[in-house]
């Protein structure tokens, strides 16, 4: 296989990888759409929000501790203990689900039946007092994430390929694992919305609210549900890209590159959310290896929006979204 | 209604603190997406305020008036921050960001405030001739670069020619900075340059780093900042990219960059202008009069640093300059046309960085009419991931001078020529 040709396998599957990445961040975006209608400008603060909770959990560090420190002159930082993977990633589970009651009760159940736009301000503003929470309960120094995920260039690929083409392909352990991860996440949710009761109330809410509310579903209750699997989707997404970067508050940023996925896959399909997510990584990559080099490099950010801008001209839903119809 | 006029300006007298005479703005980001690196640097920038006040009473027996503003790295916050500070006698301006150096360098030229862009901003504005209220000594990026290039033919027995070196860095201006003085340097020396740019925030570099496997280069330099950096070590960990061949400016040089990688960024390289580490006289006077007395800015975790370092350093060019300018002018009152005049004539000595408690801190320079950039030294780091300290691997290496002044004076004179600026110096 010429070198040519072999260079853009890699790139592709590269891509394919970056998008589930991509993926990951827009399916917490998904979902709140979906059965609320709310576009959550706070999901890639959600998701930094999760990791830190994390991390911090993990690292058994006091919530709050610059701030009691400064109030009563103390000088404690830990607990002295830490907590393994596991336990902490439930916990962190507890917390995003509490964040989820708390937003219901002191945001959301104040706005029903307002306009889309308003909930959207009031998302920005949660992102917002989101952001400043977590530098306040865990500080703002970038921390490293380890629950043990393999990460690294996977050797047994690199050989593989090796031994057939003679080039040895890089493809990230915590990219397969990432991939694997969200097989399951959008297995699990599927199944959820198909075959359980709160799924079918949860598809019921997101078709109509007024016809689920008349025959007795709880929109308090549904919005919770949304929210807290948003938080954990988001908590996925942070553990993924924390664990690449460390976790920071440049993790927010995520976010940016879930739009153009949105754009592409509709606001309103898991399965659009997966395929988008996917066109867009391996479109990106593939441009910036293709073209990239003639204009100078660093199209990736740009591409990724004009790809879906080409995708909006024809199908304004995107590939997935529902064909809106408004009758005068 | 008088009494509560008369009594409301009482209150009022009582709340506001005297007027301090030298204040010094402090465009800090302690908050977004790069306040792990805004915070220490602007912790150390406070602390050594505070420790001249407190142990000092002041410079020249006037208190320091430090009044921080939060730019949270975005530039039009940063020129909002100018603008509302400028008015309160602001003596020096340290903006620490290119993008909010480059909006205020005709600002601060129109108002007469000086400012000092250590170790970045626009790096041809070490003409003095062309740029009189702009400073950027001890080093400038074309230093940083050539000082690489400098430090890698050391490492291959003075010959580069063959050679791949591939140069990663933020799609800014600031990342761009360093491609001139490189491709120059290439032509002298026969290496390849392979230029790699990297989309801010640079959360997601697969692209990069699948063309560094493919194209293979010897070396590898970085201009990065915040995420980029993180993501950038933890790229060339996972494609095995040998650490020792990495080498980093030093604003891709402190902990933050390294940790998230753990063990496996051992070896990794930066520049640096300054030392890091707390083993320094002036931290028992830190100890003594600003941590220990609970004065310590932010949560006082960042002592020893190279960020918190970096910011102990520009204060302290901050309080020689003011110094030297109090001694020029015969008052200690000084005004920012003075306090420039100070920056100019300014030397940093063995004699006085021992004598400040900064022994071997930092190189040795002197300010002139024309030099506003310093000697252009810097010295090589290794990151030693099991004891988490920075190595001093080489002394301060000085840049390829020849070449530098060079492209400074064409790229200065293009901008003076371009703004109508009469040359300084003749």
């Amino acid at each position: 296989m010429p070198d040519q040709l072999l260079f853009a396998t890699e790139v592709v599957l590269n891509g394919f990888m970056a998008g589930v990445l991509y993926a990951l961040v827009a399916l917490g975006f998904v979902l709140i759409f979906k059965a609320s209608g709310i576009f959550n400008y706070a999901q890639g603060v959600m998701a930094l929000f999760a990791a830190l909770t994390l991390v911090g959990i993990m690292d058994g560090q006091v919530p709050f501790a610059p701030l009691i420190n400064a109030v009563f002159g103390t000088n404690i930082h830990g607990f002295g203990w830490t907590v393994p993977a596991l336990a902490a990633i439930l916990i962190t589970m507890v917390v995003m689900v509490i964040f989820a009651i708390v937003v219901n009760w002191l945001v959301l159940r104040h706005l029903v039946n307002q306009d889309p736009i308003i909930l959207f301000m009031a998302t920005i503003g949660l992102a917002y007092f989101l952001e400043g929470l977590g530098d306040m309960m865990w500080g703002s120094e970038i921390k490293t994430l380890d629950v043990g995920l393999p990460q690294g260039l996977n050797s047994w690929i690199d050989e593989a390929t090796f031994n057939i083409f003679g080039y040895g392909f890089y493809i990230d352990n915590l990219d397969i694992s990432a991939a694997i991860i969200a097989a399951i996440l959008v297995t699990g949710l599927v199944a959820f919305s198909q075959y359980t009761k709160q799924g079918r109330a949860l598809r019921a809410v997101a078709d109509d609210h007024q016809a689920a509310l008349s025959v007795g579903i709880s929109l308090n209750f549904i919005w919770v549900l949304t929210w807290s699997i948003a938080g954990f989707v988001a908590l996925v997404a942070g553990v993924m890209w924390g664990a690449k970067s460390g976790v920071q508050f440049s993790l927010s940023l995520i976010a940016l590159k879930a739009l153009p996925v949105l754009m592409l896959g509709g606001f309103t399909s898991i399965p659009g959310a997966i395929v988008g997510g996917l066109i867009i990584g391996v479109g990106e990559k593939l441009f910036e290896f293709l073209v990239g080099p003639l204009v100078g490099g660093a199209t990736e950010n740009w591409f990724a929006y004009v790809l879906a801008l080409i995708f909006l001209v024809f199908r304004p839903q995107g590939l997935f979204g529902e064909k809106i119809i408004e009758r005068v | 209604m008088k009494k509560i006029i008369a009594a409301l300006a009482v209150t009022v007298g009582l709340a506001t603190p005297a007027l301090a005479e030298l204040t010094f703005p402090s465009l800090s980001y302690r908050t977004g997406p790069y306040a792990a690196n805004g915070i220490p640097f602007a912790d150390g920038y406070a602390d050594y305020f505070t420790l001249v006040n407190e142990r000092d009473g002041g410079i020249g027996g006037e208190t320091i008036n430090m009044i921080e503003c939060e730019t949270g790295y975005n530039t039009e916050k940063g020129v909002e921050c100018y603008e509302s500070t400028k008015g309160e006698g602001a003596l020096l301006y340290q903006p620490l960001s290119t993008g909010i150096t480059y909006q205020l360098i005709p600002r601060v030229s129109a108002d007469g405030i000086p400012m000092h862009t250590l170790g970045y901003g626009r790096t041809s504005a070490s003409n003095g001739k062309v740029f009189k209220w702009i400073f950027n000594y001890p080093a400038t990026y074309w230093d940083g670069a050539s000082v690489a290039i400098k430090y890698l033919l050391d490492e291959n027995g003075g010959d580069l020619s063959g050679k791949k070196i591939g140069l990663v860095y933020h799609n800014s201006a600031y990342g761009k900075e360093p491609i001139r003085t490189l491709t120059e340097l290439s032509a002298k020396h026969g290496f390849e340059l392979l230029e790699l740019p990297v989309d801010a925030p640079g959360q997601e570099q697969r692209s990069t780093w699948v063309q560094v496997r493919q194209q293979k280069p010897d070396y590898i330099l970085m201009w990065g900042w915040g995420v980029m950096n993180q993501v950038a070590v933890q790229e060339a960990v996972n494609i095995r990219f040998p650490m020792e061949n990495f080498i980093g400016i030093w604003w891709s040089g402190s902990e933050n960059d390294v940790k998230p990688a753990g063990p496996r960024a051992d070896g990794y390289k930066a520049l640096n202008f300054h030392a890091a580490g707390a083993d320094f006289a002036i931290y028992d006077d830190l100890e003594q009069y600003v941590f220990s007395t609970g004065k310590a800015a932010g949560a006082g975790d960042q002592q020893g640093t190279v960020l918190y370092n970096r910011g102990l350093y520009a204060a302290m060019i901050a309080v020689e300059a003011a110094k030297k300018a109090q001694e020029i002018h015969g008052t200690a009152a000084i005004t920012p046309a003075q306090m420039r005049d100070g920056l100019e004539q300014l030397e940093m000595t063995d004699e006085k960085m021992t004598e400040l408690g900064l022994d071997g801190f930092g190189p040795t320079f002197a300010a002139s009419c024309e030099n506003h950039g310093g000697s252009g030294k810097a010295a090589i780091n290794q990151w030693n991931a099991e004891t988490g300290t920075w190595e001093v691997l080489t002394d301060y290496i000085q840049s390829d001078q020849e070449l530098i002044q060079r492209l400074v004076e064409e790229d200065s004179l293009a901008y003076a020529e371009e703004n109508d600026i009469e040359l300084r110096c003749q």
